[in-house]
């Protein structure tokens, strides 16, 4: 009653002013539940872990993985049992493959879109590459290319390359035949045709392309770290696993994580420069793939 | 009346005496001059194959420069075939098709085109789009932007030079693309069923607005259209297609005074004109 008293007596008593505290209460953005969903998760875990007495070889408390985490950093940067040269190695990894990867799918969307006759030759060889699961493919390319820097940028390479390019051709197709007619109209060459409208059609399939791969990058790092690496993320969860550290092991899922969320909130701030002509909540909704 | 937008970009645009009013009289005129010519034009689509579709049958007709013509008919009429036809993007099978006296071939730069849809660029803003022509045919920057600016205040769109195409009603996005069509100052617009996706109380305004646009722009104008009433309000002469195969039936000129309002619309003069459209419609059985 008393709350409610002095509401009315220091706020203007317009209906409005209710409507507006009563949207500011009803509106609390998503972020704050997710939040709070992690709070109990994190107690519910931490309290049955204790409550049961779990081994901390099967599954690790809460408090375990946050000193393995606050142990694996605060180490030198070049120590090999510290996260800071292993995170390092992963990183460089993903992102040269992952550019890599993505700089050949564009590169060769561009080149087989522009004559649909090769595109209709190829297509089955891109179906049918796109079908195997590259994993398969990993421990022979680390055979042919060792167990170092090279291999790892080729597994991501692959496992990037085919989103980017099915992406790539899907948007190239899907350019409006009146656009073409615009510039046609104009006698415009087909450079133009590409740059002015092609190009920019494709741009949102593109980037669909770009962030699914962003995903896949971090797979390609430690599939090939898994078979055959020096350092890397990947060869210390081996390395932990074999301690029977799985406290360790879930930091190392953190970091990966970590890793994932990073290059994808890359991508979507690009994306959101690039875009920003694409109606928000279309952005996503126009592409179906 | 005064709104010309006066950047000339070479010599081939077309001198005219100065015109005091805005009457212009159709039919005959003192020293009449071909722009179009069309002779025993056909279009079959899929020659030679099962699915083969006879689109386009004798048509013959000529179009004076400065006239407005309309071309009315129900869908599938080869309407739309015959304007792409004339903007060089559709190649035809028989016949003859020339432009000033020469034969049309592929694309040419003295022509605009406006489709069915805005077709605006949605990266774009309203300015860049406008300028896509000078761009794509390599015309001087700073002269086109001048152009663009004063054809974006001939069709209304002042203030909305740097908004994006998404941002504008679909009556101002289909105006933007006029003033597109109009940036490399072509001899000739091409309108295909421009006003077509359009509510009537915009169509009505539209109507209105691009008769004055013709007026200042001093344009050639083919007009595709299925509504018989804009047909007759805008047209110096309708054009009547029929479909199955489509060819060109008859011309009615139209003789009403300029400018015309909404309020002409209603006049008896109007509606024997408009009739005697529908009548031959119905008598050929294309409206069901």
């Amino acid at each position: 009653m008393a709350e409610i008293a002095t509401l009315d007596a220091s706020a203007p008593r317009t209906g409005q002013a209710i409507a507006t505290k009563r949207r500011r209460r009803r509106s609390i953005p998503a972020k704050v539940y997710s939040l709070i969903l992690l709070v109990l998760l994190i107690a519910v875990w931490e309290g049955s872990v204790r409550l049961f007495h779990v081994p901390s070889w099967l599954i690790p408390s809460v408090s375990d993985i946050v000193v393995a985490l606050w142990n694996g950093f605060a180490v030198s940067p070049l120590a090999r049992d510290g996260f800071w040269l292993h995170s390092f190695v992963t990183i460089s990894e993903t992102v040269l493959g992952y550019f890599v990867g993505c700089g050949l799918g564009l590169a060769l969307g561009v080149a087989i879109s522009q004559t649909d006759k090769l595109e209709a030759v190829l297509r089955p060889y891109v179906v049918a590459f796109q079908s195997l699961p590259k994993v398969a493919v990993a421990p022979i390319i680390v055979l042919w290319l060792g167990f170092g820097l090279a291999s790892k940028v080729a597994i991501i390479a692959l496992l990037t390359f085919f989103p980017v390019l099915i992406t790539c051709l899907a948007g190239f197709k899907a350019v409006e035949p009146e656009r073409i007619d615009l510039l046609r109209s104009l006698s415009a060459s087909r450079w133009h045709i590409f740059t002015k409208v092609k190009f920019w059609t494709a741009l949102p399939f593109i980037f669909a392309g770009l962030e699914m791969a962003a995903a896949f990058a971090v797979v390609g790092a430690i599939v090939g770290e898994f078979i055959g690496a020096q350092s890397g993320l990947g060869v210390l969860i081996l390395q932990l696993d074999s301690a029977m550290d799985v406290g360790g092991s879930f930091a190392v899922f953190i970091i990966l994580s970590l890793i994932g969320v990073g290059l994808s909130a890359v991508i979507r701030v690009v994306e959101a420069r690039v875009l920003y002509w694409l109606p928000k909540d279309q952005a996503r909704r126009s592409i179906n793939l | 009346m005064i709104l010309t937008p006066s950047v000339p970009y070479s010599d081939r645009m077309p001198s005219r005496p100065p015109d005091g009013d805005d009457s212009r009289q159709p039919g005959p005129s003192p020293s009449p001059r071909d722009l179009i010519r069309i002779d025993h034009l056909r279009k079959v689509f899929g020659d030679g194959t099962p699915n083969e579709l006879l689109a386009l049958d004798d048509v013959s007709c000529s179009i004076q420069e400065g006239d407005f013509v309309s071309i009315v008919g129900p869908s599938g009429c080869g309407k739309s075939t015959l304007l792409r036809i004339l903007a060089g993007l559709l190649d035809y099978s028989d016949g003859s098709v020339t432009l000033d006296g020469a034969p049309v071939q592929g694309t040419r730069r003295d022509i605009g085109v406006v489709f069915q849809n805005p077709v605006l660029l949605p990266w774009r803003t309203i300015l860049d789009n406008v300028l896509l022509p000078a761009e794509v045919l390599g015309l001087d920057m700073n002269a086109a932007r001048v152009r663009a600016r004063a054809l974006l205040a001939m069709v209304r769109l002042e203030g909305f030079e740097n908004r994006l195409p998404s941002q504008l009603s679909g009556g101002m996005q289909q105006r933007a693309s006029i003033a597109r069509a109009l940036l490399h100052d072509p001899r000739i617009l091409l309108m295909d069923e421009p006003f077509g996706a359009l509510d009537a109380m915009t169509r009505e305004q539209m109507n209105l607005e691009l008769q004055r646009i013709w007026t200042e722009s001093r344009k050639t104008i083919v007009l595709i259209t299925h509504s018989i009433p804009e047909a007759v309000f805008l047209g110096d002469v309708v054009l009547v297609m029929t479909a199955r195969p489509g060819a060109l039936r008859r011309v009615v000129p139209i003789d009403l005074p300029r400018p015309r309002t909404m309020a002409l619309t209603a006049t008896p003069e109007f509606g024997e004109r408009a009739q005697e459209i529908r009548a031959f419609f119905n008598h050929a059985g294309s409206f069901d």
